[in-house]
């Protein structure tokens, strides 16, 4: 299977870059590790005429652990962050998530930022993201923006980058005290995209009080979903087998999934229900360790 | 729509004018002549096209020729040396680690980034190593005791033994 034809330009400076998208407008797509975009241009479901490859532009793959947060470069690909002993000691969750992301050539290509960008329900990224509080940067020719991550996913594929727009950086921030967070998700096998998945962060205060939690879920709801009631359930609580119990069940009522070959809705809202008390348990165990 | 492009493969210059759709592997397969890479699936699946750039591990069939422009490719034909096969060769041969042969070269080229980053792997570790990778015909335990040996003959320790396990 072959794309269609396309023209393709490698911008070396994130200026030229911005200078192309603005040229070519909507026949423009952005190209960071495609292996979302060029699987959907061999099937023809995308037929951009234009890519600009942010592969070549320095200063988007880097990570830093600056001012109480996380900044991780849209380009990093998941496999740094995989393999990234700073992040993944005090963020295990990318241990967790990126062993079920597709497969290790997958991930020496995808990018966080084309995971994001990509505005998929399915892709593992957005629930983390969710979980973890994150905020994203984006860039146009005049201006940086933050955007919270709540406001990040507007509907199916869509995001809120704007043409001519290129998602530069994400920012976690790292909680002070006591904090754990994980994540899961039942896959069909190894490498396939979640039946559903569920992410979570939690923080605790010196007398094992919850002060917040993060809960993001993965493919049953058209966008990238918060579970706000479970969160709700647990914050204020010293967590215990009933709340973890109440917040699952919340979770599993709250979402919306389809039914498609990876299972019916029924059999997809036990799945969230289970991955939500398990991966509570876990964040709260890395958290009291 | 074509570009001009250079991409060292195996440690040769290849320059052609390609169309910017070309995909890697029929770029290795069509216009340097390597045909060693496989298409198996065509979709991101299988690993069947596992390719090394710039020693990382790759699927060629979902990477553009256009975006290696200037980058180190190494395939199964750049494996072996006047000194004879590399070890992941040497381990798959005698541990009979492979049947038909068609997932092989990729395999082959994903464990050798398997054994760079991870020298001594459990046999957990190699199995998730090679989760991109397909084989129908193996059964994979072979292509479990291949990389065990590979390791081996790397690092410099003892060779495991071939005999092949029988199962009571
Ligand atoms: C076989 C296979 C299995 C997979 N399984 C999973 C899985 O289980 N879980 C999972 O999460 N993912 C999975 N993926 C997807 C993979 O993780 C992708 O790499 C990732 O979703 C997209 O990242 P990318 O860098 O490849 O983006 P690309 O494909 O290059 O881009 C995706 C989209 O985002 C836009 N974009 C990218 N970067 C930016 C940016 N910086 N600014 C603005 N727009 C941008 C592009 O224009 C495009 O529309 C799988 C992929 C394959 C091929
Ligand atoms: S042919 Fe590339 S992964 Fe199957
Ligand atoms: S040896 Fe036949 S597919 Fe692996």
């Amino acid at each position: 299977m072959i794309p269609a034809n396309f023209d393709y330009h490698a911008p070396s400076t994130l200026d030229e870059a911005f200078k192309l998208l603005s040229e070519l407008g909507d026949e423009a797509k952005i190209l960071a590790g495609g292996h979302s975009l060029i699987p959907m241009m061999k099937l023809r479901f995308a037929e951009p005429e234009h890519l600009v490859d942010l592969g070549g532009i320095p200063g988007l793959n880097t990570v830093s652990m600056e001012n109480g947060s996380l900044h991780i470069g849209a380009m990093v690909k998941e496999a740094e962050l995989e393999h990234n002993a700073e992040v993944t000691s005090k963020f295990p969750i990318f241990t967790d998530a990126a062993k079920l992301i597709a497969d290790p050539q997958v991930r020496n290509f995808g990018t966080l930022g084309g995971n994001l960008a990509h505005g998929d329900a399915a892709n593992d990224q957005p629930a983390v993201m969710l979980a973890l509080g994150a905020s994203v940067e984006i860039t146009n020719a005049e201006e940086k923006r933050t955007v919270d991550i709540n406001d990040f996913f507007y509907g199916f594929y869509m995001t809120a980058i704007q043409e001519g727009e290129i998602l530069t950086n994400i920012s976690i921030p790292v909680p002070a005290g006591k904090f754990g967070n994980a994540y899961s998700k039942i896959e069909r096998k190894v490498g396939d995209y979640a039946t559903g998945g569920v992410a979570v962060a939690l923080e605790l205060d010196d007398s094992g009080v919850c002060t917040r939690a993060g809960i993001g879920l993965t493919n049953v709801n058209p966008t990238p979903m918060r579970a706000e009631r479970s969160e709700a359930a647990l914050v204020g609580k010293v967590i215990d087998a009933a709340a973890i119990a109440e917040a699952a069940q919340m979770a599993s009522e709250d979402c919306n999934p389809s039914d498609d070959l990876r299972g019916d809705s029924d059999y997809k809202r036990r799945v969230i229900r289970s991955l939500t008390k398990k991966m509570i348990a876990k964040a709260l165990e890395r958290a009291q360790a | 729509m074509t570009k001009e492009i250079t991409v060292t493969i195996n440690g040769e210059e290849h320059t052609h004018e390609v169309e910017s759709r070309t995909l890697l592997v029929h770029f290795i397969r069509e216009i340097a002549e390597l045909t060693g890479t496989h298409i198996g699936c065509d979709t991101s699946s299988c690993g069947a096209c596992t390719i090394l750039i710039d020693g990382k591990s790759a699927k060629s069939c979902t990477i553009l020729a256009v975006q290696v422009n200037g980058k180190n490719v190494t395939t199964v034909e750049g494996l072996a040396t006047t000194e004879g096969v590399h070890p992941i060769q040497e381990g798959f041969k005698e541990n009979h680690g492979l049947h038909c042969g068609f997932c092989t070269s990729g395999m082959m080229m994903r464990c050798v980034e398997l054994l760079e980053n991870n020298p001594n792997p459990t046999e957990e570790e190699i199995r998730w190593g090679i989760s991109g990778n397909l084989c129908r015909c193996t059964g994979y335990n072979n292509i479990v005791k291949a990389v065990q040996y590979a390791g081996a003959k790397l690092r410099g320790d003892e060779l495991p033994s071939t005999e092949p396990v029988f199962v009571e």
